[in-house]
């Protein structure tokens, strides 16, 4: 007769449960990061950029939304600091996804929270957040996953792919895959809301997203967004307190 | 096989990082006054919420002019959102969304 195991206490079963839905959550992720690597591939290879350009860029840069503006800049013959002074533009929101995380992993050494912020994207954060909210704690296989397996991997290959087939792929717009990437962001939010505060945030965040994009730019419209709505949500929970 | 652009993506990667790393490295970063963690909770459910709104409802032109871009993608979008928090499940919502635009572009391409 086998050994009867000891019970398994229940912060590894929530682990445990919270990184099979991590997984789960992650094959949206996937495919929507894997459509948009192909057509960043095919776009960084119809505006002349080599093999190990296309793929340099994302392994380097990893920032799908800048890497597409590098490839149109880079075609209609942008000059370099242009081109680099709008990617920090474009990549500034990151300042709230790493402050976001930076609770979960203070008690982290320093250098590995250094090496964690290389692979910090939408993708990894809106996964890893979620994750980290579900078991009210850090945890660095989680967010390896989330941005190692469900992102980084994918892109890269993704990336090679759009470059080395070029047009015989279909487009993922076509199958509409564009939609998965708003659709995953929309639905890891709502995993998080489980308050007014954190619904009046989302729903601030919102409004002052979409003003702020239309009136200047959508980079812009994200940070304000990402800034302004948290506060939004303290305000009203401050409001209920009184 | 060129190589000239890796030049420019170290220069973009090298801007890229440091918003990336600065909350996370900074000094006292686990001594936040009890508002700040507050605060930094509330960033997720914001900063996700309005990037799905942004992606999926402004529309950019060639010299990144963005208008409000209003289209059957918010029904899949809202779908999705209705999904996950009715049945807690990710994957079904995303799958409908597909499934939704994917079908409606196809009925008007035909």
């Amino acid at each position: 007769m086998a050994a009867v195991a000891p019970p398994a206490d229940s912060a590894s079963l929530e682990l445990r449960a919270s990184r099979r839905r991590l997984v789960i959550d992650s094959l949206g992720i996937i495919a929507s990061v894997a459509g948009f690597g192909v057509v960043y591939g095919l776009s960084a290879r119809a505006a002349g950029f080599s093999l190990v350009e296309a793929v340099g860029m994302s392994t380097i840069v990893f920032a799908g939304g800048a890497q597409f503006a590098a490839v149109g800049y880079v075609a209609s013959g942008v000059a370099w600091p242009a081109i680099v002074v709008l990617t920090a533009f474009l990549n500034a929101r990151h300042v709230l996804y790493a402050a976001g995380l930076a609770p979960y992993l203070a008690a982290r050494g320093r250098a590995l929270r250094a090496a964690s912020a290389f692979f910090l994207t939408d993708e990894t954060f809106a996964l890893s957040v979620a994750h980290f909210n579900r078991i009210g704690r850090a945890d660095l296989g989680g967010y390896a996953f989330a941005a190692l397996a469900a992102t980084f991997v994918p892109w890269n290959v993704a990336t090679a792919a759009g470059v080395l087939l070029g047009g015989s792929i279909p487009d993922p717009k076509r199958l509409g895959l564009d939609v998965i990437f708003p659709a995953a962001m929309g639905g890891l939010a709502v995993g998080l809301i489980s308050r007014r505060r954190e619904l009046v945030a989302a729903l601030v965040a919102i409004g002052v997203g979409l003003t702020v994009s239309i009136a200047w730019d959508p980079a812009a419209g994200l940070i304000a967004g990402g800034a302004l709505g948290p506060l939004a949500g303290l305000a009203v929970d401050r409001e209920v307190a009184e | 096989m060129s190589t000239q652009l890796i030049l420019l993506a170290l220069l973009m990667g090298a801007v890229t990082y440091p918003s990336r790393a600065l909350p996370l490295v900074m000094p006292g970063i686990e001594r936040l006054p009890s508002v700040v963690l507050a605060y930094l909770r509330l960033v997720g459910p914001a900063i996700l919420s309005a990037l799905a709104a942004v992606s999926v409802g402004i529309a950019l032109d060639a010299n990144r002019h963005a208008t409000l871009q209003i289209g059957f993608e918010w029904v899949a979008v809202i779908a999705c959102v209705a999904v996950v928090a009715w049945r807690r499940n990710l994957l079904l919502g995303l799958v409908i969304a597909v499934v939704l635009v994917a079908g409606v572009r196809a009925v008007f391409a035909t």
